[in-house]
């Protein structure tokens, strides 16, 4: 029982760093209504730009700031010379031009900041946490931990920000209908930018967190593997629902992982396992079987 | 402010060399390399290390015998698609004179064993690649040299062994591996092993990318084994060494295959690395008398090919260099047979690929003593070697702790034989005899 209680929190901590950069595709989505290809890239762009310019000899702080600019004038420079002459075109698109762009940034980071996989040390060590490990023998990592209390925060005000603001409010109406939202005054090029400009933020706070976990790396592009799945089972317009699907996501994967493969040897012999790779997008599959929307998305209704 | 010049630079660089053209008197080298995307930066280190070996032996000696070196680059991107496209680019040039090509990839070595073999250009697949071409009677222009996985991994029990007074009998051994070719490729030769040795074999797959691995961690711990042997590549390794100070396992009890023990897999894992062991087949460090002289002749004459001189040294760029050496070597293997002062090509390379024999003494007239080991290949043993040694990461480098060990030869040479006897009976194809081959 213990050792299945810590595949469980170990599952959905990992599970809450993949809902991080799913908010990175729910806030894109809920603005423009786009599958934003790109975001596994921005995440790679933002944590390089924090190592880039560590490298130049500027503290961690002020490379935060720094790479926060960077990805705000990144959204900006987006809206104005890829999105706004895309107004109004088909989603299809718009998401066929987030794959050039993600392939723009994998070119064009590396080649601004060098290639090379880099540490980064925000100051959390990823060890487990001693009371609890000797009390009840369980590994739970301090890293972890910091990095489900930061999504809790994000994920908090995202929720706030989108139901109680203008701006949220603004955001809302132009995902529902570019046209419409235009007619009644609301500026589409501002509201576009802002969303993409908060959408690099996310990105640089997962890009930290990941990067710090594994290196900075061309690798962090992957991290829009599994955020995917998340989406598929958490609503792609929904805030909470990144992270309710990253916990579902993340834990049903580690339990799979573990206990799956013993069921498989002795039914079919042989050695399994690696079944994490697959496992999320089967039971993604599942949901969209059962519920297309996802648990918290806005059931999409057309009148005829 | 930051390196876009560089990149910039490497590609007016790039353009250059694509328009030298190779003359008849030249000899040719077809290079599918990769310096940019998700790999780029393992690609910088190697193929750097490689052309700087070969401007050496231009600037040095004025090529071989006075045949000048001259080479093509094409970026695969450590795609294989990409990387037959640069073969077939290139492939003309190569039936001219070529050198052995370096996919420095499994799967882009996989895909040109055919194709290569039937256009008589040699493959040289460094301690990677179809690791059953050991047997050259089914794989004459395929060359998998130095050492294998199956070799590797024996050669790391050896090592263990050792560390447990001459006996693994009850102890117990996880595999973590990648899920793919790469990673499968040793099990059969680990179980062999425990059946041999009585030890317990726990095998753990992690998927790609392996950017997650607490699940296997968390069963490692459960496990609570005496060693963990490591096959990853990516960002696998630093995540795995993270995940192993995250569940507490003593990195001194994990030792990684030679995709998973260079400066790119270590650095960025940070203080989780420290006391993390590794297999190579090359050691690093500038103090090799030939590494040492490349600086001083390369690039004192401003030629380097690194666009970041820190890398000099490390162990993917003397790698890239140990890979030049041979290379270099079985040219001059080639003229010494066939004509000295002429280019060579690629049945002549082939040959005298077959009819390596780099001694120490040889090594030692390079400059490369103890870079890499010793080689002597023939018709039945493409490998040569078999040998690696064992470095642990201090936290800042690589430092050898041990000497050359040799796999179990006996044991693992027999599955390559069986698996490409295998391999000629699908393709139809009808083994040479070595025993007729000089």
């Amino acid at each position: 029982m213990r050792f299945f209680l810590e595949v469980l929190i170990s599952g959905l901590l990992s599970g809450v760093m993949y809902s991080l950069v799913a908010l990175g595709f729910v806030l894109i989505y809920k603005a423009s209504g786009v599958f934003n290809f790109a975001q596994g890239a921005m995440v790679y762009l933002a944590a390089l730009s924090v190592v880039g310019c560590m490298e130049k000899g500027v503290p961690l702080w002020l490379a935060i700031i720094l790479a926060f600019i960077i990805m705000t004038l990144f959204g900006i420079a987006t809206e104005k010379f890829v999105l706004r002459k895309l107004v109004n075109q088909p989603p299809i698109t718009l998401f066929m031009a987030t794959i050039g762009l993600a392939f723009f940034i994998e070119g064009l980071a590396p080649m601004v900041f060098g290639s090379d996989p880099r540490a980064l040390d925000i100051g959390i060590v990823d060890e487990p946490i001693e009371a609890i490990l000797n009390s009840w023998g369980m590994v739970i990592s301090k890293f972890d931990l910091v990095a489900a209390a930061i999504a809790a925060l994000l994920v908090t005000t995202l929720a706030l920000f989108f139901q109680y603001t203008r701006i949220g409010r603004a955001l809302r109406a132009v995902a529902d209908d570019h046209q419409a939202a235009l007619s009644i005054g609301i500026p589409l090029q501002h509201i576009w930018a802002i969303v993409w400009g908060v959408a690099g933020f996310v990105a640089l706070v997962a890009g930290m967190l990941w990067g710090a976990r594994n290196g900075v790396q061309f690798a962090l592009t992957f991290t829009a593997l599994k955020a995917l799945p998340v989406l598929i089972i958490g609503g792609f317009t929904s805030v909470p629902g990144a992270i309710v699907g990253g916990l579902i996501i993340g834990a049903s994967e580690k339990l799979a992982e573990i206990y799956l493969p013993p069921l498989m040897e002795s039914a079919f012999g042989g050695n399994f396992g690696g079944i994490e790779g697959w496992f999320p997008y089967v039971l993604a599959l599942g949901f969209l079987l059962i519920r297309p929307e996802g648990l918290f998305g806005e059931k999409h209704i057309d009148r005829v | 402010m930051f390196a876009y010049r560089k990149p910039l630079l490497m590609t007016a660089v790039s353009l250059a060399l694509l328009s030298q053209a190779a003359s008849a008197e030249d000899q040719f080298f077809p290079i599918t390399s990769y310096r940019v995307g998700p790999y780029g930066a393992n690609g910088q280190s190697f193929y750097g290390g490689f052309v700087d070996y070969l401007n050496y032996v231009n600037l040095k000696d004025g090529g071989i015998n006075g045949v000048k070196l001259v080479w093509e680059e094409c970026e695969t991107e450590y795609n294989n698609a990409k990387g037959v496209e640069c073969y077939e680019r290139m492939k003309a040039k190569a039936k001219v004179s070529t050198g052995p090509i370096h996919t420095m990839s499994t799967g882009v070595a996989y895909a040109l064993i055919d194709k290569a073999t039937e256009d008589k250009i040699p493959l040289a697949m460094m301690g990677y690649g179809r690791t059953d071409a050991v047997d050259g009677s089914v794989f004459p222009y395929a060359f998998p040299l130095v050492t294998t996985y199956q070799m590797q991994a024996s050669a790391i029990l050896k090592f263990i062994k050792d560390k447990e007074k001459g006996s693994l009998d009850g102890k117990k051994i996880v595999f973590l591996y990648h899920d793919s070719a790469y990673g499968k490729e040793p099990i059969v030769a680990l179980q062999e092993e425990a059946k041999l040795n009585k030890f317990t074999l726990i095998q753990i797959p992690v998927a790609h990318p392996g950017n997650e691995q607490s699940a296997q961690w968390l069963k490692i711990r459960q496990e609570n084994p005496d060693y963990v042997i490591f096959w990853g590549w990516g960002v696998m390794n630093q995540t795995a060494l993270k995940a192993a100070q995250k569940v507490g396992f003593a990195r001194e009890k994990m030792i990684g295959s030679w995709w998973a023990g260079s400066e790119e897999d270590t650095v960025p894992a940070g203080d989780a690395a420290k006391g993390y062991m590794a297999a190579t087949w090359n050691v690093a460090g500038k103090d090799v008398p030939l590494i040492a002289d490349i600086e001083k002749v390369v690039y004192g004459a401003g030629k380097g090919d690194l666009q970041d001189k820190t890398k000099l040294g490390t162990i993917l760029y003397n790698r890239g260099v140990s890979a030049a050496v041979l290379s270099v070597e079985a040219l001059r293997g080639a003229q010494a047979k066939y004509g000295k002062g002429k280019p060579v090509n690629g049945e002549q390379v082939r040959w005298a690929l077959e009819n390596l024999n780099i001694t120490d003494a040889r090594l030692k007239e390079i400059g490369a003593v103890n870079l890499l080991p010793p080689i002597k290949t023939s018709c039945t043993n493409h490998e040569g070697s078999g040998m690696v040694k064992i470095q642990q990461w201090d936290g800042a480098k690589w430092v050898p702790v041990s000497g050359w060990i040799e796999g179990n030869k006996e044991l693992i040479h027999p599955l390559f034989k069986t698996s490409a006897q295998q391999y000629a009976k699908e393709k139809n194809i009808t083994p040479r005899d070595c025993a007729k081959e000089s």
